[in-house]
């Protein structure tokens, strides 16, 4: 093994050596994406691909109305594209700094998670449970592979909807993670086939589990139903400072699709990603998504309804303190008639966090019976915390309908008062007055994620007034 | 054991005087109403007691088994024991009656010692029960879309569940129909204990023919100007608080 550890640049939150078995150094070049595509071990066709992808992204500008400012302080040139450490394992639990292990007790992860969590590798147990869980999906006819399996060994599956929900010259991050992806699922479940289990990343660890390039695919067959889930509510620290996945979603003619993130990356982290679904006759895809985490998050679910009928929903939690811009939203697009659609947005805003929410309702022309229902609401936690709205809608068609509704709120100082006078801390009657603002999202998780989200909540509240 | 109150003067922040120089004393296992018309300072003396962040306090004590009140936090003082039936019970939306209770009743116990769940909820219930509640109520949102009877109620209910040692009842009595006010008062009640006092703050006599109080007060312009038996309360009764007039 070669030694060379080094320290990662994480504002002091921590920092171990870590031995990576490639790494195909700074900046992205044509000679980084050949380091790429020889690691993995790619066909040809990915290779001229990605290089076709690079000259897009070197050619393409930054966005401009459709980002925050933040954006143009990152320098591409300083960003590591591959990092891998092959299957050797490089880091045991008790490299994991103290205070880290706390927080994952604090937040009660259990044991094996936490292990996952602080990036320590050899989880023979989760590679057990991935591997039984693999032997029942195939059953099944369900794939459920990474990306660089998934265009190797299906490119007949995979290669004709690659690319095709969010083309590569989509925007520069689009164009990007098509050039640099590595890491994320493709999944592909067959006609009628109904999954009575989610789909958790978590099972799926190998190498490129933490791919900052994560590349995500999800076919659903006609009829198909499925609910995949990445991410955890625990602080997620990685050496990469840029995140900017792809996530493309095919759901067919009445197929349903569920996608749940949760997202707690470190604060050194841009977290853009772009997520988008298609929808066919009959078919539903909802985004749930929760980002907690990261400096920037720049993320706006989106849903083409292309057939008729067709539903899509995005509901999303965001929280932001001092130092964080959440900058969210949703996109609905209605290329088909009788569509509907469905939005129901909450931030909370602590210290001199700010949260954005970022929209667009599209009803293309002629499109008739259209229905969107766009909910965004606000929580202030102090006064120095920010929000913004910035919702744009377009409806070409006729006889649709379109509602759009906004609040923003403050902590009521009468609740707290209500809630102290019956023996509550002020930061558990504020924990609890948040959690009360987005409960009914947080139902929308699944169980064990909700437990978790309301957890986080308390210790938040917590650490910003107790 | 008891409440101390000695003059007290306390104002709205930034604004108007309102009590002048309340004194008071109740001691454990005694009822005591305190009556007066609109305005006198009733509400605001129960909110000061409480540590309310809209009222301050210029000059005077209170004293709870001997703890200096206004020492205390608003949530400390609750778990020191006293308790606040509001004249308009708030909103809590999203965090269900259970929740709230839960959360209330575990912030008493020692630090590390959680809460039995199942024994919470048969003790929810069957007080529920006795207040003529319906169980559906504990998973619904604290007082969201409550009507007002429901609400006042309600907050009967928290008073039952949280068994402080002082309870400060504010017109209670408002919005709720013959029976209701039946059940409520019959909760008091039960609750009636040596070791245990109530201050009810009504305009009615209705409410204390129920809950026959021990002692009377009047509170006027922001002091007590009369103390006395029950029988004050059937002199107001029938006329009124002009005699606080001609005794100016």
């Amino acid at each position: 093994m070669d030694e060379s550890p080094f320290q990662i640049d994480t504002r002091g939150e921590f920092a171990f050596p870590e031995n990576h078995r490639f790494d195909a150094g700074y900046g992205l070049t044509e000679a980084t994406i050949d380091y790429i595509c020889d690691a993995k071990g790619e066909p040809d066709w990915v290779r001229a691909f990605r290089k076709d992808a690079l000259r897009r992204f070197r050619e393409m500008p930054m966005p401009t109305h459709w980002a925050p400012q933040g954006i143009n302080d990152l320098d591409f040139d300083k960003i590591r594209y591959y990092l891998a450490h092959g299957t050797a394992p490089y880091k045991s639990w008790e490299d994991v700094p103290d205070d880290v292990k706390r927080t994952f007790e604090r937040l009660g992860v259990p044991e094996q998670e936490r292990a996952f969590l602080a990036g320590v590798d050899a989880q023979y147990d989760s590679e057990t449970a991935y591997n039984n869980m693999r032997e029942e999906l195939s059953k099944q006819g369900v794939i459920f592979v990474n990306s660089t399996e998934g265009l190797r060994d299906y490119e007949h599956i995979f290669r004709p909807w690659f690319g095709k929900v969010i083309p590569v010259n989509d925007n520069k991050f689009s164009a990007l993670n098509h050039a640099a992806f590595s890491g994320g699922s493709f999944i592909y479940v067959p006609k009628g086939v109904k999954l009575s289990q989610p789909l958790q990343a978590y099972f799926r660890i190998n190498s490129e589990s933490m791919g900052q390039f994560e590349r995500t695919l999800i076919i659903a067959d006609e009829g198909a139903e499925l609910m995949y889930m990445e991410g955890c509510t625990a602080p997620k620290y990685d050496s990469a400072t840029l995140h900017s996945g792809v996530v493309e979603l095919v759901a067919l003619k009445g197929a349903k699709i569920q996608y749940v993130t949760v997202q707690n990356w470190a604060t050194n982290v841009y977290n853009l990603v772009i997520q988008r679904g298609l929808a066919m006759e009959d078919a539903e895809i909802r985004w749930i998504d929760c980002n907690i985490g990261s400096g920037l998050t720049m993320k706006y679910p989106a849903v083409v309804l292309q057939g008729r009928r067709a539903r899509g929903e995005v509901v999303s939690i965001s929280l932001a303190h001092s130092g964080q811009l959440q900058d969210t939203g949703a996109r609905m697009i209605h290329a088909a008639p009788d569509t509907t659609s469905n939005i129901v947005a909450k931030s909370i805003s602590i210290g001199e966090g700010r949260a954005s929410y970022r929209g667009e309702v599209n009803v293309l022309k002629g499109m008739k019976g259209c229905k969107n229902n766009t909910e965004c609401d606000a929580l202030l936690i102090n006064p120095s915390s920010r929000t913004d709205t910035y919702p744009a809608i377009s409806v070409n068609g006729n006889a649709s309908a379109v509602q759009h509704e906004a609040s923003v709120s403050q902590v009521d100082e009468e609740m707290l008062f209500y809630m102290q006078q019956r023996g509550l801390t002020r930061a558990q009657a504020m924990s609890l007055a948040v959690n009360g603002f987005i409960n009914d999202l947080v139902k929308e998780f699944p169980m064990e994620y909700s437990v978790e989200l309301r957890r986080l909540i308390d210790l938040e509240m917590e650490d910003s007034i107790g | 054991m008891s409440l101390i109150i000695k003059d007290l003067y306390a104002r709205v922040k930034d604004g108007a005087q309102i009590l002048n120089g309340v004194s008071l004393e109740i001691p454990k296992g005694q009822v005591h109403a305190v009556m007066g018309p609109n305005g006198s300072g009733k509400s605001t003396l129960s909110k000061v007691l409480c540590g309310h962040p809209d009222y301050e306090v210029i000059s005077g004590t209170a004293e709870l088994d001997g703890q200096d009140l206004f020492s205390m936090s608003v949530d400390e003082r609750s778990r020191a024991g006293l308790f606040l039936a509001f004249q308009y019970p708030v909103e809590v939306p999203g965090v269900s009656n259970a929740n709230f209770m839960r959360a209330a009743l575990q912030a008493r116990l020692p630090k590390g010692e959680e809460l039995d769940a199942v024994s919470f909820y048969k003790t929810m219930r069957s007080t529920m029960s006795k207040l003529g509640m319906d169980t559906k109520f504990t998973a619904r949102a604290v007082n969201e879309g409550f009507s007002g009877g429901e609400k006042k109620r309600n907050d009967v209910l928290q008073m039952m569940m949280l068994e402080p040692t002082y309870a400060i009842l504010d017109e209670t009595d408002s919005g709720l129909d013959v029976d209701a006010l039946r059940i409520v008062s019959d909760g008091v009640n039960a609750m009636r204990a040596p070791f245990r006092s109530f201050m009810i703050i009504t305009h009615y006599k209705r409410l204390l023919d129920y809950i026959r109080p021990d002692v009377v007060h009047v509170l006027y312009k922001g002091k007590i100007v009369r103390t006395a038996g029950y029988e004050l309360v059937e002199q107001i009764e029938q006329n009124g608080f002009d005699f606080l007039k001609t005794e100016e």
